[in-house]
């Protein structure tokens, strides 16, 4: 490649956080302009750390970074923005109480001829640039009220507007369904065709070779390598990136399922007669049985998680009856369900799971220190030991159990969430989206986990996006369109295309 | 020993201790050591230091009611009112004015004031738990209002009354210490014992957090802010019973006056996030006593009042400086560079 399209380089970056942690140690990258380059690696590899190195909201230790030939040095996002480069970071950023189009222009608002700011413009801009992405929304309504995936679409639409050389996009599909992504992908390919380079941080393998171009691979906050990604086969990309046998581990996970023995028949867990909650979901009628997993599909609001938050006592029934072990039971609040041995591991980790200035031992205990109840304190000792064996056994990536939890990356803060219900040993484990940004290997070994638990005689409902993810655990899965049942398949007729057909309104229920 | 020194000054109590000692030091050489001298009269101890205690009282209480509602994210700026109508019950009654058919009963002026202010406590963590008023406006109402509520008891009146009982609150001593000490240490003792022995701190730094996922985890997130407003306004109360038998009377316009403020000032000067979370009352405690030192020594030195707000502001400006990531990254910088400087030569 020509020394000219060279873009932004950074050479011999390292970081540490404290004594213990080291992020990473004399990694490099290289960014062509024109290109779109994943940036790939396992949960807690250092990718999100490199970002914010590269984008001023860390300080490097050491190391070089070049923009156009020149040396850049930003100190903060703003800084980063002028020199050329915009971030969408893993987690949203936007100011959750002002409007969508103030989001957007924040910063850079369009003018009036006295100064002024102007609205009207600046409503009629956003409008349009959202619009690019399918999305047609209320840009004068308060970003809050609308859903993760949308919040990250339009984070993903600011960045891209602002007239950048270099566009930074942190796993920005995670809560993305199949269209949004497509869209996507779309105005990435557009951006490139502009002569912009992107980096593009996924875990969606499948992603990585639809659209990028070269990759780079970083492992335990040390650089691996750069490789076409025309010329790097999927299974020599895994296991640059996890170091272990993928090819046995996910044998392992097919073995489990196969060897999973039936589930009871007898009376089910959790039985939803004609459950409706006003506005959410419609006489969902339902069993789940010990030693099962039953998967929720169906598209966003379709009334997955809605269903499981009726069934946690976060919603109340409106009709029908909800029965747990044949008795009826009228939640008031999560701790109703909790003391009826139910887990639910929710789909917005940042919002409804991390308590981020708390320790991960804190984090893990919470759940089963308040099923105890307030007077049953856990001890320190006994805190420890859970902590440490949820840390090896879930393979979180931390020094120790003292850390905060908001400084670990993504994937290891869903682990923490989840040994935070596996700790509380439910008889119902409920799981929205749980492998949400979490590598290719730890997705892996969480699927075995739940296929085990279930084994062992755990009910478990799993609502996942990703249909072969839920194909690959789940002996029934019940579609969900438009707040109602729409079909459910079992055992040998799950297919992907059985439950696509379901979803899209196939007539076939 | 090495060891356990280091262990103890990454205790968030560590520095408030340190600061607090070296300001008696300071007193101590600034009045060639009479600052710390303590004289037995009558089988009671008297001195600068006694009088910090004693005097301080009232704020250790309040920090420590303060430092709840703050970890839970909160703030309750009624306390000073709340102390206010708790003078004013307890006085009015002993006086006999109100209730005349308790004839005056120094207990069940105590226990209807603690009432009081338990139900002053509920209905400010109404407002915030249920009907989810931002804190600082709810509180408000009963700051504004309280002073009013007040002054329909009392008429209106400052009341001074007549009891060596009531008096006792404030000045009594028990083996030659002043009462007020004793009843801090039981109410911080107990509600440290609380704290620690159940998870109540746990849940309180959880909320203080992240309040959603809390909800999540199975916490009555609603519950428990009800309880920690209803304990403050409790809490209020004592500190307006210590405050009203030391002027052995009830003053609605002045008892507690912006006392909410340096309740405030000492949580943070405690180190304690007014944003919420991770929280330490022990801390706090220390925090009321450097206040109220400041204004021992103010005094003791004989240096105009009005220095003691000019000292509140310096004290304020430190903490912001020392709890400023920018500031202490600066600081590091300056350091490191220096100390490369040094090495180089
Ligand atoms: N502020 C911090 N303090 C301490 N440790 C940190 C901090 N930020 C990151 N780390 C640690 O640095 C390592 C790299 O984290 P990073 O967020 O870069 O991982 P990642 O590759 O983005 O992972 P993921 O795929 O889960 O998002 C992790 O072990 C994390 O715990
Ligand atoms: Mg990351």
């Amino acid at each position: 490649m020509s020394n000219q399209e060279k873009l932004l380089t950074m050479t011999g970056i390292s970081k540490s956080f404290g004594k213990a942690v080291k992020a990473l140690d004399n990694v490099q990258f290289e960014l062509n302009a024109g290109e779109i380059h994943a940036l790939l690696g396992e949960n807690g590899a250092g990718k999100s750390t490199l970002i914010k190195v590269l984008t001023g909201v860390e300080e490097r230790d050491k190391g070089e970074i070049t923009l156009d030939g020149k040396t850049i040095h930003p100190r903060s996002t703003d800084e980063a923005q002028k020199v050329g480069i915009s971030t969408v970071y893993q987690e949203v950023n936007l100011c959750p109480n002002l409007s969508v189009a103030e989001n957007i222009y924040i910063g850079r608002a369009p003018k009036t001829k006295f100064g002024g700011m102007d609205w009207k413009k600046m409503n009629a801009d956003a409008s349009k640039l959202l619009s690019g992405f399918g999305l047609n929304l209320n840009v004068q309504a308060n970003l809050d009220n609308y859903s993760v995936a949308i919040q990250q679409m339009i984070a993903i639409a600011r960045a891209s507007d602002i007239k950048a050389k270099v566009l930074i996009l942190d796993e920005p599909t995670s809560s993305l369904s199949q269209a949004e992504v497509n869209k996507l992908f779309e105005v990435m390919k557009k951006l490139k065709a502009e002569g912009m380079g992107i980096i593009f941080v996924t875990h969606f393998l499948d992603q990585v070779y639809e659209v990028t171009d070269r990759i780079t691979v970083l492992r335990n906050g040390a650089y691996v390598g750069t490789y076409n990604t025309s010329d790097l086969p999927r299974m020599e990309l895994v296991s640059k990136m996890i170091g272990k046998d993928y090819a046995a581990l996910n044998k392992s996970v097919l073995d489990s399922k196969a060897e999973k023995k039936g589930s009871d028949k007898g009376e089910p867990f959790v039985k939803l007669d004609n459950v409706s909650h006003q506005g959410t979901i419609n006489n969902i009628d339902m069993d789940i049985h010990k030693g099962e997993v039953l998967g929720l599909s169906g598209l966003l609001g379709s009334g997955r998680s809605e269903t499981a938050r009726v069934i946690f006592g976060l919603d109340s029934v409106s009709e029908g009856e909800l029965k747990i072990k044949g008795e009826k039971v009228n939640f008031k609040h999560p701790i109703d369900a909790i003391r009826k041995d139910i887990a639910f591991c929710p789909e917005d980790r940042k919002t409804d799971g991390i308590i981020g200035d708390l320790s991960i031992r804190d984090n893990i205990v919470l759940a089963l220190q308040t099923k105890k109840g307030l007077f049953k304190k856990i001890s320190k000792k006994e805190a420890q030991i859970l902590a440490d064996k949820y840390i090896e056994q879930l393979e979180i990536k931390t020094p120790n159990a003292d850390q905060l939890i908001k400084n670990l990356s993504g994937g290891n803060q869903q682990k923490v969430i989840l040994a935070r219900w596996l700790a509380t040993n439910p008889e119902l484990l409920m799981l929205d989206e749980p492998t949400r940004g979490i590598d290719v290997g730890t997705k892996a070994e969480i699927q075995k986990i739940v296929i085990d638990l279930a084994s062992e005689g755990m009910a478990v409902l799993f609502i996942s996006s990703e249909l072969d993810e839920e194909i690959r655990c789940c002996q029934k899965i019940i579609v969900l369109r438009d707040m109602q049942q729409a079909g459910e398949v079992s055992d040998e007729e799950i297919s992907q295309s059985a439950v696509m057909e379901i979803m899209a309104g196939g007539d076939n229920a | 020993m090495k060891n356990k020194l280091s262990k103890w000054s990454q205790n968030q109590a560590f520095w408030p201790i340190v600061i607090f000692l070296l300001i008696i030091l300071i007193n101590s050489i600034m009045t060639g050591g009479d600052f710390l001298k303590i004289t037995m009269v009558d089988g009671h101890f008297y001195g600068r230091i006694i009088d910090i205690f004693r005097n301080g009282g009232k704020l250790m209480i309040l920090a420590a009611g303060m430092t709840m509602v703050l970890a839970t994210g909160g703030t309750d700026i009624s306390v000073g009112s709340v102390m206010a109508i708790s003078g004013a019950i307890a006085c009015s009654i002993i006086e006999g004015n109100l209730l005349p058919s308790l004839n005056g009963s120094v207990p069940a002026a105590i226990v209807l004031a603690i009432c009081a202010g338990i139900i002053c406590g509920l209905w400010n963590g109404f407002l915030v738990s249920k009907i989810q008023i931002q804190p600082i406006v709810a509180t408000m109402i009963l700051l504004v209002a309280g002073r009013g509520i007040a002054q329909l008891i009392t008429n209106g009146k400052i009341i001074t009354i007549n009891s060596d009982a009531y008096y006792f609150i404030n000045g009594g001593y028990i083996l030659g210490l002043p009462f007020p000490l004793y009843i801090v240490i039981f109410l911080v003792g107990t509600l440290l014992l609380f704290v620690h022995r159940t998870a109540f701190g746990l849940f309180l730094e959880s909320i203080g957090c992240n309040p959603k996922a809390s909800k999540f985890a199975g916490i009555k997130v609603s519950g428990y802010l009800l309880a920690i407003y209803t304990i403050s306004g409790a809490f209020a109360a004592v500190a307006g019973l210590i405050e009203s038998a030391g002027i052995k009377g009830a003053d609605c316009n002045n008892a507690g006056l912006n006392i909410e403020m340096d309740a405030i000032l000492a949580v943070a000067i405690g180190g304690t996030n007014l944003m919420g979370g991770r929280f330490n009352i022990l801390s706090s405690v220390v925090g009321a006593l450097i206040v109220q030192s400041i204004t021992t020594t103010v005094y003791a030195l004989g240096v105009p009042a009005a220095y003691i707000r000019v000292l509140k502001a310096l004290l304020i400006i430190v903490i912001c400086l020392s709890q400023s990531d920018r500031f202490k990254q600066a600081l590091a910088k300056a350091f490191a560079s220096r100390k490369r400087r040094e090495a180089a030569v």
